[in-house]
This record gives C-alpha cells, sequence and structure tokens, in this order.
C-alpha cells in the first residue's frame, strides 16, 4: 500500500490530530465536581483555549495551502476520497463557522450543569465536522454515507446536550429517530443505484445509466430525499422547527450554518458527478424546481407566524436552504461557484444573528420577538450589529447577502431557470417583511421592561467581530467572490 | 513605472479612514479635534497629489504623449465577459483634476474652522467633507464608466447630506431634496447609458486604445452616438446644464464653504470631466451629437448669464455665474472636431480650453464663494441690500473679491483671461456664429460680475443694519485661503497648460493658437462692460438701474424670477404628473396592488393557521410526511 496518499488527506488528519490533543487535555483539564459540591458560574475554562487555539492554527494551516491551491483534482484510495482546491475552500469555510461557534459557545458552556460536559462538546462537535469532511471529499457512495452518519449520529447527541432540559432531550430524540429514518431510506436508494449501475464510484455511476429505469429513479428519490432532510428542505424540513427550537442555541448554530452548507455542497458534487451528464440530469432539476419552491414559500409563510426567536430561525433557514440549493440547478460551474460564495456569506450573517440570540438567552432568557422590543435603547450596539445581520439576511444592498444572492440567482438564471427565479426574487421581499419584524421590535416598538442592558462576554464579542466583518466585507470585496471563481470546476 | 504610483491609493483611503473615524468616533472630540484630524488628513491628501502630479508629468514620454498609467486595478465583480473594475487610472486629465480637488478641498477644510466654528455637528461636517473628497476623487482616477458612475453617485449623496447640513430649515432640507432627485433623475439616464454601451461595447474601460476594447467598440458604433447622448444626460444633471440647472441655485441654502468646494469647483464640473474622459469616442463616433451638446451648452451659457444680471442674492449670482461658466466648458468641448493637436489644427483646441478653463474657473469661483462666505459671516445676510460698502471694513476681502472679478471677466493678466480666449478662439474655429455668442456671453459675465462687485463693496450703504451691527474682516483661517487661491489665479494663466493636457496627448504651444486681436477684441469688449457696470452701480444713488428696470419692467421680472422655470417645472410635477398620472396610480396602489396584499397577507395567516397542523410535534406524522414527500417527487420525475 501507497501511505503517501495519506497526504492528500492534510486536513482530515490535521482535524484528527486536534480531536487527539482536545481529548488528552480534556482528561487531564476537566475537574470533577466533589461529591456534593456546588458548582459556580466560571467563566475561566482551561480546555477552551485549548480547543480555541489548536482549532485556530488548525484552520489557518488549512487556509494557508488553500490560497495558492492548484485546479487539480486528486484522488487516493482508488477514487474513495478526492481532494480539489475547491473542496479546501468548502473546509476552510466551515472551519472558520466552527471557530465563531466555538467562540459563542463560552457563556453556555460556564453555566455550572455544563462545567463538566465542556470537554465533551468541543470533542462531539469535533467530530461531527470530521465528518462532513469525508463527506465533501468522498468519491464513492459508501465513504459519504459513513462520513453523512459520523455527522449525523454525534449531531443527536449535540441536539440533547442539555439532557436535563425537557425541550433538549425531545428534539434530541425526535432529531435521532427521524435522521435515522432518513439514513435508512437513503441507504436503500443507494443499494438500488447500485442495483442498476452495478457501481458506488460516483464517476462511474453516469456512465452505466444509459436509460432512466425506475430502479435509478427510486434511488435518486430516495437519494434526494435523505439529502433533503440535511439540509432541511420541504417536505423533508418537519424536524427542522422542533429541533432548533428544543436544542441549545449554540447547537442550533452549527446545526443551521455548518450542517446545512456541507450538505449542499455534497448535494451538488454527487448530482452533477454522478446524475450530471445521465439521462437524470432533467430529472433531478425538475424535482428540485418543486422542492426550491416549496422550500423558499412554504418557510416564509410559516415564519411570518413565528413568535420563537429560534423557531423563527428555523424557517428563515429552510428558505435561506432554498436559495442556497438554486445553486445546485443546472449544475454549472457558475452554479459551484455562486453555492460556495452564498454559504460564506450566508455563514457569517446566520451565526451573527445567532450570537446575539444567545447572549441574550443566556443573559436573560428571553427568546422571543417581542422581548426584543426596545432593545436599542438598552444594548444599541447588539441591535446594530442583530440589523446588519438581518440585512444580509434579507439581502439588502450594501451587505454582502445581496451580492451573494445576486450570484446565486445570477447562475441559476444562466442556467435556463428565469421562472425559478422570478418566484425567489417575489419571496425575497417577502422574507424581507418578516426579518424586519425584529428590526422593528428593537428600534421601534416600545417597551416597559426592555431587556436590561449587559456587557457581552469576550467570545461572544470576537464572533460578533468577525461576523460584522464579514458582512460587511465579503460583498464588496470582490476578491473573495473571484477567487471562489477561480477555482470552480467541475 | 506603474508601480511607484501605488501609494496613489492612500489619496482615497486617507479620506476614507478620516470619514469613517470622525463618523463613528466624532461625536467623542471636541470640534477642534475634529476640524485638525479633518484638516490635517487633507493636507496629506494634497501634498499626495502634488507629488503625483510632479511625478507623472516629470516621466519621458513616450512618442511625445504622456503614457496613462494604471497602478491599480482589481475586478470587483466579474458578470461573464463584462467585469466591474475598481483601480486608479492617471493620465493628464485626472492627475489635474486630483490637483483641483485637493487644493480646493483643502482650503474649504482650513476656510470651515472659522466659518462653521460652534455650529452644532460641527465633526458631522468635516465627516461628509471628507467623504465628499474621497468620492470625487475616487471619481477623476477612475478606470471606467462603470466605477465612475459609482463613485458619481456618491458625491451625489454627498452632496444631498452637506446641502441638507442645516437640517433644521425647511429651505434647506427643500434644496437637499430638489437637489438629490433631479440629479438622480439625470443619473437615470446615465445609467441606462453606461448599460447599453457595455451591452454593445462588451467592455466598461476607459482604454480605448486596447486592440481587443477597440474592435469592440468598433463594433458597437451603430448606437454610441446614443449611449453617449443619454450618459451626457447624467452629466448635464451634475453640471447643471439648460434644463436641469434648477436645482443648483436652490443648493446654496448649503453652508457657504460647502457651495464653493462642491457647488462651484469640483462636483458640477463632473459633467465636463465625464464628457472629456469619453472625448476619443465622441470625436470618432458621434461628432454631429457632439455639436448638440456645444449648443446646449450655448444657451445654458446665456440663459444663466440673464439671469444672474438680475438676482440680488449674492450666492444666487455666483451660482448662476457657475452655470454659466460650466457651460463655456461644455461648448469648448462640443465645438471640437477633431483629435490631432498642433499648429494648423484648431480643431482639438476646445478640449485643452475647457480642461484649463475648469482648472481657472475652480480656482477664482471657489476664491468668490469664500469671499461670500466672509460677507454673510460679516452681515448675516445674503441680499445685496444689507451689503454696500463693505470695502471699508473688509479690505482683504474687497481685493481678493475683485482680483477673482477681474480674472472671471477676463482681464489679463489673470488665469480667466487666458482660459477664456482659448474657449473663444475654439468657438471661432467651429463657426463665427459660436464665436460671436460666446464673446456676447463672455461680455455679460463681465457686466453681472461687476454689478455684484459694485453692489457688495461700493454702492448704496445699509447704515442703518452697519451701524446696528459693525461689519468686520474675519480671522485667519478665512482670509488664508481666499488669499492663497487669488495667488493662485495671478499665475495660474502662465502655467503652459497645452504642454500638459491636449486631446491626442501631443504636447503644443498654445500661443500657438493664442489669437492676439481676439484677445485684445474680448479684453475690449469686456472692459467696455465694466464701464458700463461702473457707470450703472458705482455711486451712492443708481438712476440709471432704476430707469432701466422702470423702462423694462417685464424682462426684469422675468429675469428676477429665472424666466419662471422653476414654476414651469412645479407645473408640470404637480399639476400633470401628480395630478393626472400620480393620482390615478395612487388610487390604484391603494385599493388594487394593497388590496390584493392585504389579501395575500390574510391569505397567509389563514393558511399558516391551517397547515399547522403539519407542524404537530407528533414524530410518527413527521415521517409520514417525508415519505409521502418522497413519494410525490418520485411522480413529479417520473412524469
Amino acid at each position: 500500500m501507497d501511505y503517501s496518499q495519506f497526504l492528500y488527506m492534510t486536513e482530515e488528519l490535521s482535524l484528527l490530530l486536534v480531536i487527539l490533543l482536545v481529548f488528552l487535555a480534556d482528561l487531564f483539564l476537566c475537574r470533577e465536581p466533589k461529591e456534593g459540591e456546588q458548582l459556580e458560574p466560571s467563566a475561566k475554562s482551561p480546555i477552551a483555549w485549548v480547543v480555541l487555539c489548536l482549532f485556530t492554527v488548525h484552520t489557518l494551516v488549512n487556509l494557508l495551502p488553500c490560497l495558492n491551491g492548484s485546479m487539480e483534482v486528486t484522488s487516493a484510495f482508488g477514487g474513495m476520497y478526492q481532494h480539489s482546491a475547491m473542496m479546501t475552500v468548502v473546509k476552510s469555510v466551515l472551519n472558520v463557522g466552527t471557530l465563531v461557534v466555538f467562540l459563542m459557545a463560552g457563556g453556555w458552556l460556564s453555566r455550572p450543569e455544563n462545567q463538566v460536559k465542556r470537554g465533551e462538546f468541543y470533542l462531539i462537535t469535533l467530530f461531527t465536522l470530521l465528518g462532513m469532511y469525508l463527506m465533501i471529499s468522498s468519491g464513492h457512495f459508501l465513504m459519504f454515507f459513513i462520513g453523512l452518519e459520523m455527522a449525523s449520529v454525534p449531531m443527536a447527541a449535540l441536539v440533547a446536550f442539555d439532557k436535563y432540559r425537557y425541550e433538549s432531550a425531545e428534539a434530541g430524540a425526535k432529531f435521532v429517530l427521524l435522521a435515522i429514518f432518513s439514513s435508512g431510506l437513503l441507504l436503500y436508494g443507494i443499494s438500488l443505484i447500485y442495483g442498476a449501475t452495478g457501481t458506488l464510484y460516483f464517476d462511474l455511476i453516469g456512465a452505466q445509466l444509459s436509460s432512466r429505469s425506475l430502479m435509478s429513479l427510486v434511488g435518486l428519490t430516495f437519494f434526494l430525499s435523505g439529502m433533503g432532510f440535511k439540509i432541511s428542505l420541504v417536505p423533508f424540513h418537519l424536524w427542522t422547527a422542533d429541533t432548533y427550537q428544543g436544542a441549545p442555541t449554540i447547537v442550533t448554530s452549527y446545526l443551521s450554518v455548518i450542517s446545512k452548507g456541507s450538505a449542499a455542497f455534497v448535494l451538488f458534487t454527487v448530482l452533477t458527478k454522478a446524475f450530471g451528464a445521465s439521462d437524470l440530469a432533467s430529472e433531478w432539476n425538475r424535482a428540485l424546481f418543486w422542492i426550491i419552491i416549496a422550500s423558499i414559500t412554504i418557510a416564509n409563510l410559516f415564519a411570518i407566524q413565528q413568535q420563537n426567536l429560534k423557531r423563527f430561525m428555523a424557517f428563515s433557514a429552510i428558505s435561506q436552504a432554498g436559495y442556497l440549493v438554486l445553486g445546485v440547478m443546472g449544475g454549472t460551474a457558475q452554479g459551484q461557484t455562486a453555492l460556495v460564495y452564498y454559504l460564506l456569506v450566508y455563514m457569517v450573517a446566520n451565526l451573527g444573528a445567532f450570537a446575539v440570540i444567545n447572549v441574550i438567552e443566556q443573559q436573560s432568557g428571553k427568546i422571543r420577538i417581542d422581548d426584543y422590543d426596545g432593545l436599542y435603547n438598552t444594548n444599541p450596539k447588539l441591535s446594530f450589529l442583530m440589523t446588519l445581520c438581518l440585512f444580509s439576511l434579507a439581502g439588502i444592498p450594501p451587505f454582502a447577502g445581496m451580492f451573494s444572492k445576486f450570484f446565486i440567482f445570477m447562475a441559476a438564471f444562466n442556467a435556463g431557470y428565469q421562472w425559478l427565479v422570478l418566484i425567489a426574487l417575489i419571496n425575497t421581499v417577502l422574507s424581507l417583511y418578516y426579518y424586519l419584524l425584529i428590526v422593528k421590535a428593537m428600534y421601534i416598538k416600545k417597551n416597559e421592561s426592555p431587556i436590561a442592558t449587559f456587557r457581552s462576554d469576550n467570545g461572544t464579542r470576537a464572533a460578533l467581530v468577525i461576523c460584522t466583518i464579514g458582512v460587511v466585507l465579503f460583498g464588496i470585496m470582490g476578491v473573495c467572490y473571484s477567487y471562489i471563481d477561480s477555482l470552480s470546476v467541475l | 513605472m506603474e508601480n511607484q504610483f501605488i501609494f496613489t491609493l492612500l489619496i482615497l483611503l486617507l479620506p476614507l479612514a478620516s470619514f469613517l473615524f470622525l463618523g463613528l468616533a466624532g461625536h467623542k472630540l471636541s470640534h477642534k479635534a475634529a476640524g485638525l484630524v479633518g484638516t490635517s488628513v487633507l493636507g496629506v491628501v494634497a501634498v499626495l497629489s502634488y507629488y503625483t502630479a510632479f511625478q507623472y508629468f516629470s516621466m519621458p514620454r513616450v512618442d511625445g504623449v504622456y503614457q496613462a498609467l494604471v497602478p491599480i486595478n482589481v475586478t470587483w465583480l466579474p458578470l461573464g465577459e463584462l467585469h466591474f473594475d475598481m483601480g486608479i487610472l492617471l493620465d493628464p486629465i485626472s492627475v489635474v483634476m486630483l490637483i483641483v480637488i485637493s487644493t480646493v478641498s483643502l482650503m474649504v477644510h482650513i476656510y470651515s474652522f472659522g466659518y462653521m466654528h460652534g455650529e452644532r455637528g460641527f465633526q458631522r461636517y468635516y465627516a461628509f467633507l471628507s467623504l465628499f473628497t474621497m468620492s470625487m476623487l475616487g471619481l477623476v482616477v477612475a478606470t471606467n464608466i462603470f466605477q465612475m458612475y459609482l463613485f458619481w453617485e456618491l458625491v451625489g449623496v454627498s452632496s444631498y447630506l452637506l446641502i441638507g447640513f442645516f437640517y433644521t430649515l425647511k429651505a434647506a432640507i427643500a434644496a437637499s431634496k430638489k437637489a438629490f432627485i433631479v440629479t438622480r433623475f439625470a443619473d437615470m439616464f446615465f445609467l441606462i447609458g453606461i448599460l447599453i454601451y457595455g451591452f454593445y461595447a462588451k467592455t466598461f474601460s476607459f482604454d480605448f486604445v486596447d486592440a481587443e476594447n477597440a474592435r469592440n467598440i468598433a463594433g458597437a458604433a451603430f448606437i454610441l452616438p446614443t449611449a453617449l447622448f443619454l450618459m451626457f444626460v447624467g452629466g448635464a444633471g451634475k453640471s447643471a446644464m439648460f434644463p436641469l440647472h434648477i436645482w443648483l441655485p436652490d443648493a446654496m441654502e448649503g453652508p457657504t464653504p460647502v457651495s464653493a468646494l462642491i457647488h462651484a469647483a469640483t462636483m458640477v464640473v463632473a459633467g465636463v470631466y465625464q464628457v472629456a474622459r469619453m472625448f476619443p469616442l465622441w470625436i470618432q463616433y458621434a461628432p454631429d451629437t457632439l455639436h448638440v451638446v456645444a449648443w446646449v451648452g450655448a444657451f445654458t451659457a446665456f440663459y444663466a448669464a440673464a439671469v444672474a444680471c438680475a438676482q440680488t442674492d449674492i450666492k444666487r449670482v455666483l451660482a448662476f455665474s457657475t452655470i454659466s461658466q460650466i457651460a463655456f466648458m461644455m461648448v469648448a468641448l462640443g465645438v471640437c472636431t477633431e483629435m490631432v493637436t498642433g499648429h494648423e489644427h484648431h480643431g482639438s483646441l476646445g478640449y485643452m480650453a475647457s480642461m484649463f478653463h475648469l482648472f481657472t474657473h475652480a480656482m477664482f469661483k471657489a476664491t468668490l464663494f469664500l469671499c461670500a462666505g466672509c460677507l454673510i459671516h460679516a452681515v448675516h445676510s445674503n441680499d445685496m441690500s444689507m451689503m454696500g460698502g463693505m470695502r471699508k471694513y473688509m479690505p482683504i476681502t474687497h481685493w481678493t473679491f475683485l482680483i477673482a472679478c477681474l480674472a472671471i471677466s477676463g482681464i489679463p493678466p489673470f488665469s480667466g483671461f487666458f482660459s477664456k480666449d482659448e474657449i473663444l478662439s475654439a468657438s471661432f474655429a467651429y463657426s463665427p456664429w459660436m464665436g460671436w455668442i460666446m464673446t456676447g456671453i463672455a461680455a455679460m459675465t463681465a457686466f453681472y460680475m461687476f454689478r455684484l462687485y459694485y453692489g457688495i463693496f461700493w454702492g448704496t450703504e445699509n447704515k442703518e443694519h452697519h451701524e446696528a451691527h459693525v461689519p468686520h474682516e474675519c480671522e485667519w483661517t478665512m482670509t488664508f485661503p481666499l488669499i492663497f487661491l487669488t495667488l493662485i489665479t495671478c499665475v495660474a494663466g502662465f502655467i503652459p497648460f497645452g504642454k500638459l493636457v491636449s486631446a491626442d496627448g501631443m504636447s503644443y504651444d498654445f500661443l500657438a493658437h493664442f489669437d492676439w486681436m481676439l484677445g485684445a477684441k474680448s479684453c475690449a469688449i469686456a472692459l467696455v462692460s465694466i464701464a458700463l457696470a461702473t457707470y450703472i452701480y458705482k455711486g451712492e444713488k443708481q438712476p440709471v438701474a432704476e430707469k432701466m428696470k422702470a423702462a423694462a419692467p417685464r424682462l426684469h421680472q422675468w429675469a428676477y424670477k429665472r424666466f419662471y422655470l422653476d414654476e414651469v417645472y412645479q407645473y408640470v410635477t404637480h399639476q400633470i404628473i401628480f395630478k393626472y398620472i400620480s393620482k390615478p396610480l395612487a388610487w390604484f396602489d391603494r385599493h388594487i396592488i394593497d388590496g390584493f396584499f392585504n389579501f395575500l397577507a390574510w391569505g397567509t395567516h389563514e393558511l399558516g393557521f391551517n397547515i399547522r397542523g403539519f407542524q404537530s410535534g407528533a414524530i410518527q406524522k413527521y415521517a409520514f410526511i417525508f415519505f409521502l414527500g418522497a413519494i410525490i417527487i418520485l411522480f413529479i420525475m417520473i412524469l
């Protein structure tokens, strides 16, 4: 066996190293409380520092080669594992997102009930990230499935992290049950595809799919529904609202961006690689066409109704996922660029919004939209940053969200889906309404007892700074888009 | 070669940084500190601009031409074969503009120390000044028409913010809105022109020499006159050409230094600059349309000069004078017939003349406005009737104002004489008609400027007002810019401008084109006009003026009311557009569109309420819907 193949896997290996080091550090640094001892909330946590430092190093190390990455696609282990500069970019985007989530998590993890589980949180999160890495880099359905499961089973543990809180436990149970259900269907779909083509390599499937047999169509359907579950597209989205609401806010933010984004990229890769050239291309495009319309529209309709901010963000995330998948339509190189760029921009805006929601929930326990009435009077800076992020999510210029929407619309338009773009545009206007509801609550509405003025913890501040820089600069700095564009290959 | 100019990026970034700093943290600074930050940044920018100009013009010429340099150009938004770039272009005209803008802006920054002393929002004022300077500098160094458009709009925004600076005054708010709406309306045509141009010519770049661009542009030749004219409409809005000039006189509601900077020296010449930028295309593909521009300019010049003769608000006189002078520059560009420069080619003289006049006009018109600011500061009024006999109280203002008046009237050796004479030569080369018309307007210029001068500094003194409040000369921060700009006005005429700027870049001695006969003639005519103005307006009592007013009351009234053009606009917008177009639309909007959306909202709400059942929280149901969805998708794929 040629061991030099492992060199292609630098990202996975360095993440694995981080995981092992964190595991060791957790063994020695975490202090078990003595019998009957009451823990005080404490911000001091060596393990958090270890994780942040190690993970930052990991992010930077993997970002550096990606800046002068070559265009060629390399594969290792007989084609099971694939590697390209674009994949490195996506992994780096996920890294930055995870880093922001870790920064945000400090306040929540220092609560007494979570102190002993600090290391656990970081470890589980990193394991899901490793799963996503493998999923992104897979060149074979089995590899893909292993990555997918590695990402979703620990995710259920994260959702139920506040295990003594009823909602969290319930959300975890719901998530794991539905995840198993969707994985089962997905696996069945994969086996049908194997039956139809006799291979599970993405590159080979296209050549074998000579005609659209029912078997391959059913296989494709189950694959799409399995991925639809991960990306939370309608009609596979039903778990989203309950899980997002019940899970700890930090986990919700991780779910809404990192997990969703990696799955969307994988959806693009698999559909274009395995089913792009075959007769099935028009079929999955038609299916996605309706899925996108349903996702964007129905999620918007639900979002208007919500009072709980986390539930609200769940529906917002579903509709954003619809926009994200617009980049998959047609399977063009431009679509790939637009998708990755959209993911990057959506990530900073959404994490920024969640950072505010989380810190307010930690400080005051308030999570309803009308709790935010008059927030501007007491916490002007937080309100301002929240507004920036919401504006970016809604796509108001000059924030990054407007550019990302523009590019993803342009990609779909050039791929020939003018009507779809029109419907998406109309929905953008609708979404503006509900995003502005929050802004209105913060700035205009009066409140007798608004949330008291408080000082955010440093981690949250750092996270907000990163997100704000992204929201403001990723759009007007055209370099970001053109850099991603230069790496886009099919 | 281009690397040594990388530092020019600082010319844009420094004012931007100062804007952000003063805008975000300004309220924590004292007035003095904020002003110092803004002014010192501008000082650095001015030094950098001078250094750039020095370096640029001391570069060796290639084939007798100063090369256009692009130190920085990055693709901002790629859109397939078209792309929006951002960068810095240095060529003779952009470098000259850098000097004009940074000089006047620096003087205005210094001047504002005294003028805006103690005003509320002093820091905000300096922040906006920085924003404006940054946008204007970005406009002139744009490497492509789209970048120019972006900064063009930014300039418009900062102008809006500064006109409406005294936001508690109703008139200021109305004026700022008017300025914004009128120029924005014109900019719409600019944008359409850009899009047509980009669509057919497949490039936005100003690099017309590049072989591929030249081929693409040649392929779009049939549409270029239309595209260029639409762009010119945008320029006409910013440069206050008739009939889009109506915003400029009202814009005088802004602080006077702002009028000097934005509405006299820099922003309002953006339209001229735009035509000069696209000049190779105008000459090659749309010469006839270019002459239309010339006639629009000539009419504007005449109209504004006529109105200026009857105004009593000193800033309005200067505003109309500005409109008239910018029209002179437009005319100079419009009368060009060829690119080649040389002794026997007079057809390209106008290009250089226009840029020269732009330069000299910026200096002496800024002086005039800043003098007006000093006067307003001293008597607390804009109206001539409150002044008269001011020469006793304000000697520095008096002398600088007089020199600037002589310059604008075209009396040697002041700078205006040289640049205006070039314009007249160019006009005569195009057609004697145009030449005589422009000479006549030049005579009117001398007349109304000296009417203003005598009205302020001699004439009937408003003793009552002056006794109640004795006018005095302003402090040094305000008089220093006057003196500095006046010195430039005294010497600028002797700059060998033809060696630096010309249509095809070749150096030529402008004395070769200098028609001494014509110079003597125009000088004589200006002197006669001045003598006439002296005769009518110098004395304590002005019997001739009264008689003239009585002899032609209708004409005077019409000119005073600016030929009722504002009323025409009011009528058209309120009586016709609002009444017959907007009202029915509003009805439609309120009843049909709103009704539809109310219905939609109601429907959404009902629907949302009814489909809540899907989101019941029961997991078996979720799985069921999940599976059902998969089946539906399968059917979609099969069918």
